[in-house]
């Protein structure tokens, strides 16, 4: 009978298998297993990782952390409101707060060295998307998310945020500059 | 009541009609065709904004109305047209009265309601922008919550009723053996349905307090961890139900019956077993959870939902195959597919569907899903490209397709502009695939999804410059949403215009055509295929469909590797 009716056996599980859904069941499973495969290869053998290091805090907290780390390494400012330009030291713990329609502060990096980036809303949610690296991650108010990131091409790079976040959402942009290593 | 007075016998299909059922399957099926217009329309006006040099809508508006397309098509078309197949499919298919056909009304009233209220939060309050998922801590109007919640109860309530009639008609046995398949995909739907609203529940309702002021914080990471649990599982009753559809479709154009019950069967519990935890794929960049839970959820523990969509991917075109070989198109690999009825819109939505689902929406979905690369796609274009591949190639199309059959078999009217009918899928699929495939590109580029400029014309230190690439993309995207909008037109025209001015098939007055195709004969199913294959074509297909899911799947993690470290 068809989709439509009852099956004609009343115990439809004993029913047989066709040849052709066998070998396509079969490859199915295979293919499911390399693929959940995949992601545990990729943590030992691959170079992006996401560690879910993270902390719960409050935004006063969060801020504090930044602006000493703007007091500490703050290079130049720029741009109409004269946002801060950081060039922290290899290896730093670096503080970047999300909020209402703003990335702060903006960084120098340097090309092949990693820094510990924490990442913080302090209102709503926010979108970290980083072009044209095209690295994305939710920013959340309350969870200081802390990755490390290792440059690997120098130029200049945007903060654009892909999380909506109210009228202003398309007009907050932030700044990483990625300097040539020392080699 | 009498029994006949209960029950209308359909003259073309034989199947028995519960009159306070089919009224209630009416109501259901026009309220979410007025909801895919409302929707709809406002696509037109998302995809004519992000269109560059178009640029339609000011900034405030264009969140609005994106906000009232995801609500509309999303939650309010696809859910009502659901109800309708869950009445269809329990009391239709089974030969039954529907239970409390009266609390069936009031949970159409609810839906209906819930829907006009968050529409009205939306559109004329203007205060609650906050796109569907809501995301808190950003807020909405507590009419806004509060709309959403009503329509769930509504549709919560259908889904006990679904259950209700099921045990009627067993106890009433009204059939015999096993429920149909069909009603089994409807039933997978229905339990997973309840599943999904209870999280919705358990989200949107301290949610609603919140906004008025009674709860006093809603953590952002707890809100989107139970909010997908409702906002995933509800795009797995989608699945399920467009599946139900498929194999219905195939039944009532081919006459087809399952290749094996049991798999396919086997398959749609599959959607129910690793249901609760399938959401964790939404967040995969979030902060707060460990790998090991990522992996382990959203492989769904091993891909348990992709292999089952896989095999429905097979089976349903497979049952095609056996049942034209049958018929005696059984030359070749293809001679049974380009015999098929490419005219019969019921067809033709049905195909386009399944393959646009698997190919656009499916192979995607896996890829972004994969726990790191999902770190280049994350809310970017590629996520709408993803879904635009399963819930509007996938799931509505095949809605529409359906829709074509129960327009005369359902509200008995002959279909009006047939021929306008048999290029409507073909418009409305190929301006959709356009629009999957092109925001998909702007994706990949970088392009943020929800964003009213990328040209950044207003940020304060300049923004950032999109490839000229990226914005080409957005210029085809913006001309496919035109292409699937008159596709999209051609739908509501010919379905309203039938159900106004179509020819009335009073009772006894027959379509003319065979409404559901008749099975053939068990024997004729014998020695068809090639060798011991019953169905080579199918299988040549999915060995294709399998070849471009294997490289664009490693292509993937090609791109991931060369963009910077991350730990």
């Amino acid at each position: 009978m068809t989709s439509l009716a009852p099956p004609t056996k009343q115990v439809w599980w004993r029913e047989h298998i066709e040849k052709g859904e066998l070998i396509w069941i079969t490859v199915v499973v295979v293919w499911g297993i390399i693929m959940t495969l995949m992601m545990p290869f990729w943590h030992v053998y691959g170079d992006q990782n996401l560690s879910g290091e993270t902390y719960k805090t409050t935004p006063a907290a969060f801020l504090e952390k930044t602006q000493a780390v703007v007091d500490q390494w703050t290079v130049r400012t720029e741009g109409q409101f004269n946002k801060p330009v950081v060039k922290p030291p290899v290896g730093a713990d670096i503080y970047l707060v999300g909020r209402l329609w703003d990335w702060w502060p903006s960084y120098e990096l340097e090309a092949g060295q990693s820094y510990r980036m924490h990442i913080m809303s302090t209102d709503w949610q926010h979108g970290f998307s980083l072009q044209p690296a095209n690295i994305n991650l939710q920013v959340l108010p309350g969870y200081d998310a802390v990755i490390t990131v290792t440059p690997n091409k120098a130029g200049e790079y945007a903060i654009v945020c892909n999380e909506y976040c109210g009228v202003g959402h398309h007009n907050m942009v932030g700044k990483i500059y990625v300097t040539e290593g020392r080699g | 009541m009498s029994n006949g007075a209960m029950f209308r016998t359909c003259p073309d299909t034989g199947l028995k009609f519960h009159r306070p059922a089919e009224s209630l399957m009416k109501a259901n099926a026009v309220a979410a065709v007025v909801f895919l217009l409302v929707g709809g329309f406002f696509g037109l006006l998302v995809g004519l904004t992000r269109w560059p040099e178009v640029h339609l809508l000011e900034a405030e508006s264009f969140y609005l109305v994106l906000t009232g397309h995801g609500i509309n098509v999303l939650i309010f078309w696809i859910i009502f047209f659901e109800m309708a197949v869950l009445q269809f499919c329990s009391s239709t298919l089974l030969g039954c009265r529907l239970a409390t056909p009266q609390l069936a009304w009031t949970a159409w009233g609810l839906m209906v309601a819930g829907a006009l209220i968050n529409n009205y939060a939306v559109l004329w309050l203007g205060n609650s922008s906050v796109m569907m998922t809501s995301y808190a801590p950003m807020p909405a109007d507590p009419l806004f919550y509060l709309g959403l919640i009503l329509f769930a109860v509504g549709a919560l309530i259908n889904c006990f009723i679904f259950l209700a009639t099921l045990v009627i008609a067993r106890s009433e046995r009204t059939y015999q053996g096993s429920i149909p398949l069909v009603t089994f995909g409807a039933l997978t739907a229905a339990i997973i349905a309840i599943f999904t609203i209870a999280s919705g529940a358990i989200i949107l309702i301290p949610t609603f307090l919140w906004s008025v002021g009674i709860v006093s914080n809603i953590d952002a990471g707890v809100y989107r961890l139970i909010w997908w649990a409702f906002g995933h599982s509800s795009q797995q009753i989608n699945v399920s139900a467009h599946v139900a559809v498929w194999y219905a479709i195939a039944a009532i154009v081919f006459g087809a019956k399952p290749l094996s019950e049991k798999v396919s069967r086997v398959a749609f519990l599959m959607y129910i077993a690793v249901l609760q935890i399938a959401s964790a794929h939404h967040l995969l960049v979030d902060p707060g959870l460990s790998s090991e839970w990522k992996i382990f959820n959203t492989s769904y523990a091993m891909y348990l939902a992709v292999m089952a969509s896989m095999v429905h991917g097979l089976t349903v075109p497979g049952s095609i195959e056996a049942a034209q070989r049958a018929r005696g198109l059984n030359s070749g690999l293809f001679e049974w597919l380009r015999k098929a009825p490419w005219g019969n819109p019921v067809f033709s939505g049905m195909f386009l569907s399944l393959v646009g689902f698997g190919v656009l929406g499916g192979i995607t979905g896996v890829v972004m899903g994969a726990e790191q690369i999902n770190l280049v796609m994350h809310n970017t274009l590629y996520v709408p490209g993803h879904f635009h591949g399963t819930v509007v190639v996938g799931t509505t199309l095949a809605f529409m397709a359906l829709t074509y059959w129960l327009v005369p078999i359902l509200f008995r009217r002959e279909l009006i502009l047939p021929k306008l009918a048999s290029w409507q899928p073909y418009i409305f699929g190929l301006g959709m695939a356009g629009v999957a495939l092109f925001l998909m590109g702007a994706g990949t580029l970088g392009v943020p999804r929800r964003h009213w400029d990328i040209l950044f014309s207003g940020a304060a230190d300049g923004g950032y410059e999109f490839s000229a690439a990226a914005l080409t993309m957005m210029s085809l995207n913006g001309m496919s949403v035109v292409l699937a909008c008159l596709g999209g037109a051609l739908f509501i025209l010919i379905v309203v215009g039938s159900l106004l001015f179509g020819r009335r098939l009073d009772e006894g007055a027959k379509v003319g055509r065979e409404m559901i195709a008749a099975t053939p004969a068990d024997s004729a199913y014998k020695g068809i295929g090639v060798g011991a294959i019953t169905i080579p074509g199918t299988l040549a297909m999915v060995f294709v469909f399998f070849a471009a899911f294997v490289l664009y799947y490693f292509i993937n993690w090609k791109y991931l590797a060369e963009t910077w470290g991350i730990s």
